[in-house]
Order: C-alpha cells, then structure tokens, then sequence
C-alpha cells in the first residue's frame, strides 16, 4: 500500500524539478533590463484605471456552490461501484433512488434559475 | 529472448541487481528503483510533447490548408526544438502589480497537475508507473489542480483580461468536471475496481463497445477540461487577448504551453486506456498467460495517437461555443443524460445473468446504449420542438402588438 504511494510521492518531486530546471536555465541566459514600461499592465497602452481585485459576479458563485454539491455526492458512488459484485439488484436500486434525488437538485436549481447565464 | 520480449522489465531487473550486488539496502534499492521509473515516465511525457507539438502544428495547418513548420530540419520537425532555444532565451516580464509567489507558482503546477496523472496510466501490463487502488479518482483530483494554477495565473498577474479568463475557468472547468466524474463511473462500474490495470483487463470486449454514452460524455467533458477548441473560452484570443496567461513570457509561457499539449495526450491516454483497452491487443498476454509485453506500449500508443488525432481534428474544425451555450449544454444536457446513463447502466448490468458470457453481456449493453441514445435524441427533439414554438409565438405576438396600437388610433 504504501509502497503505491512513494512513487506518487517521488513522481510529485520529480514534477517540481522538471518544469523547474528549464525555469532557471532560462534564469541564467536571459537578458534581464527591466524598465516601467515593460512592465506595465498589458491591457490598452494606457495606465488601467482601478484595482483588478475586485468583487466579481455572483453568477460564478452560485456554479461553484452546484458542482460542490454534486462533487461530493458522486464521490460516494464510487466505492458503491467498485462494490458492485457483492451488492444485490435491491441496493443497486437504492442508489438509483440516490441519483434520483441528485437529479432533483438539479432539476430544482434549473427550475430556481441557478443555471441561467445572466 | 526476454530482451527481445520485454526490454523496459528486463533493464529494470538488471538494475536492480546491479544495485544489490553494490551493496546497497533493500529499502534504498527500492526507492532508487522507483525513482529511476518516475525520471522515465517524466521524461517520456517531456518527449513526447516535443513530438505531439510538431504534429499538432503539421496537421492543423494542413487542414486550413497551410503548409506548417517546413524549415528547421526534414519537415520542420526540428522546429519544437528551435522553439524551446528561444524561450529560454526570452526576457522574463513580470506587471508591476502581480502577486509575485501566486504569478511565478502557477505554471510549475500547471505542469505539476498535467504530469502526476501520468503514475497511473498503463504502458503495458507489467510496465505500469504505480497501480493505485483509487486509480480513477487519483486521476480526477490531480487533474483538479490544474484549475487552481490556471485561477492562481488570471488572479496574480493583476490583468483584468487575465482575471475574466480565470473567471470563465472556474465556471467552466468545474462544470464539465460533473459529467466527466460521472461517465468515468462506467467503466469502474463495468470493471468493478478503480485500478487502471484492472479496468484494461476487464476490457475483453472494449469498454466503447459496452458504454458508447459514457465514452462520448467522457470525451466531450475531457476536451473542456483541457481547454480546447469548442471549449477554448479560457484564452479567447479574439475577445479576451489571451486569457489567464497574458501576463505571461519567455519560459513561463511556454510551461503553460506544455501543460495544455500534454494534457491533451494525457486525454488520448486516458481514454485509451478507459475505453479502448489501453494495451490490448493481440499477442501481449496478460499476468496469467504473458505474452510479448511490449507489444503492449506499441498497441497503447497507437490507439493513443489516433485519439489525439480526432482531438486535433475537432480541434481544427469546430468554432468556439458561446459562454452561456456552453455552461446550458454541461448542466443542461450532458449531466443529466450522464445521470440517466449511470443508474440504466448499473441497474441492467446487474440484471445480466452471469450465463451470457462476456459477448452476450457486451450485445445486451450495447443494446441498451443504442435504445437509450434514441431516447436521449428523441427526448432533445421535443424539447427543442417545444422551445421553438415558444419562440414563434412570442414572436406572433410582438408582431400583432403594432397592428393593435395602428387600429386604437
């Protein structure tokens, strides 16, 4: 089991120093003559006006606040489907019943105007 | 003979007993070993994007009739190289108002979460990086991390053009992640294990056989997740410039580049893998009867290039979906068809008596596939039907509102 996991462990060492490595070889053989133009916002040519970290639409939000719901819940349906061999046709439909109610929510956030793009 | 047979295991036990016989540890030589596995995987995928870049670039352009990169080296297809020497060589530009950690931080895990889904794809059945039992989910959650880098991206660079495309990310990426996790669910339900080993060898008859839908679904939610064409919102290069990544230059940019590439093949792989038997084919064997292991990473690679030729395909073809018609077609259409598609799957496979044998099992499911899509089209013509007629007659109405006015007057 944990043999499993040193190689993940291993792999997400290795997936910082490969991308990393060309990073600081570029670090070392590129030119660096900074200037306050160049490193101004590219947006017009002209100073942006305002902050950029601004509040956002809510529209976002509510998307979010979906897909966490819906996340979660299939997360149990895996566990169920790699079960599937012990279950009998009796449970298979109690989690039919299950995404029933899943569907519900999505067909009330529909019907509420959740997934309306405004 | 097992040289010849099954090189990639063979080099590995010799190092490995070269290892031992030094005199090193067993728990050191393990490690070592794995180690020695991850540098191979990493820099097959590195190498791999060397070669997929140039190929993308060659088939694009002939189909918009263009010739491609032609000049450095035979077919240009030195050009991949060429263009890694000048990113490297490019200035790097930082705005002056960017979260500096959150702005340098995200295009290493952009590439980070590209990467890690490599540990659990099946080269061969005995050449596997590691086979995790929560295989598919460990795919999923790795694959999640890429939405962070892009959000960390548009929101440390203090662009508004670059906030906007991380914006759309967040709306977009986590909604197609909902039927994409819930068409995965077939084949691990078909399989009955969330091993990506396991699921190639339940693939007797090819998973696309048993769950055309699902595969569908997985492919349609898996090219919005890598952002591309139909779904390429996120850098809408003719509304937004670039994206999340405008901020960006030189070899930074080019890490966003690779992670897209690779996440591309990564797609290709892993629906290989899902749905089209991954290293199945005639002659491999398997762990009960072995056969000629690698022959198993040349069947995974071909079918893998063949699915990233229809995504180059696509990607060549389709123009890019409306926000709101692409966030409707998510919620609107594929998961609640990806719903429907789960619970009939389960329910009619459980019905299956164990007698049919694995074709029978395969005709009764592709059966139920075939009359459920017709239910689907049918069900999305009346609707549509029912949309239209609507909009006729508010249409109708709008027309007669003057007329009435003209005869008051």
């Amino acid at each position: 089991m944990l043999q499993e996991y040193i190689f993940i462990g291993l792999f997400l060492l290795i997936g910082v120093i490969f991308p990393a490595a060309p990073l600081l070889v570029s670090w070392l053989v590129r030119p660096k003559k900074p200037n306050p133009l160049k490193s101004e916002t590219y947006e017009c040519g002209i100073e942006t006006v305002g902050d950029t970290w601004v509040q956002f639409k809510a529209q976002y939000y509510i998307f979010a606040l979906v897909f966490v719901i819906f996340d979660v819940e299939t997360v149990f349906l895996f566990p169920w489907a790699v079960a599937f061999d012990q279950l009998r046709l009796f449970m298979v439909l109690e989690m039919v019943l299950f995404i029933a109610i899943l569907a519900a929510g999505l067909i009330y956030a529909w019907r509420k105007g959740a997934l309306e793009w405004m | 003979m097992d040289l010849l047979k099954d090189p990639l295991v063979f080099l590995y036990l010799q190092i490995e007993a070269t290892l031992r016989s030094a005199g090193l540890a067993p728990e050191l030589v393990n490690v070592a070993m794995q180690l020695i596995g991850v540098v191979v995987v990493a820099t097959f995928c590195l190498l791999l994007i060397i070669f997929t870049t140039w190929l993308e670039r060659k088939v694009v352009a002939r189909m918009q009739d263009r010739l491609g990169p032609n000049r450095a080296g035979p077919f240009g297809i030195l050009q991949s190289i060429a263009d890694v020497i000048k990113f490297l060589t490019k200035e790097d530009l930082m705005p002056t108002g960017a979260d500096r950690w959150v702005f340098n931080i995200a295009p290493l895990m952009a590439v980070i979460a590209v990467l890690l889904i490599w540990a659990v794809i099946p080269f061969s059945w005995n050449v596997i990086g590691t086979n995790v039992n929560i295989g598919v989910i460990y795919v999923v959650a790795v694959g999640a991390f890429g939405t962070l880098s892009i959000l960390m991206a548009g929101w440390g660079s203090n662009n508004k053009y670059a906030l906007l495309g991380a914006f759309r990310v967040v709306a977009q990426l986590i909604s197609y992640e909902v039927p994409m996790i819930l068409a995965l669910l077939v084949p691990v339900l078909l399989a009955r294990s969330m091993r990506m080993n396991d699921i190639v060898m339940a693939q007797g008859v090819w998973f696309i056989v048993l769950a055309p839908i699902a595969a569908l679904i997985f492919f349609i939610t898996s090219l919005a997740e890598v952002g591309r064409t139909p779904f390429d919102l996120l850098e809408a290069e003719s509304e937004i410039v670039a994206g999340y990544h405008i901020e960006y230059s030189g070899m930074k940019w080019a890490l966003f580049m690779l992670a897209e590439f690779l996440h591309a093949f990564t797609i290709s792989a892993l629906f290989a893998t899902l749905f089209l038997g991954g290293w199945r084919g005639p002659g491999v064997g398997d762990l009960n009867r072995p056969g000629i292991p690698i022959l198993g990473v040349v069947y995974f690679l071909i079918k893998s290039f063949l699915v990233y030729f229809v995504v180059m395909w696509v990607r060549g073809t389709l123009p890019r979906i409306r926000i709101d018609h692409m966030l409707a077609f998510c919620w609107k259409f594929l998961t609640p068809v990806a719903l429907v598609n789960i619970s009939v799957m389960a329910v009619v496979d459980k019905l299956i008596p164990a007698t049919a044998g694995l074709w029978g099992r395969a005709g009764i499911l592709l059966l139920t596939n075939l009359v459920m899509g017709a239910g689907i089209l049918i069900a999305v013509a009346m609707v549509a039907h029912r949309a239209r007629q609507r909009e006729a007659a508010l249409l109708a109405q709008a027309e007669a509102l003057p007329a009435t006015v003209g005869t008051a007057r």
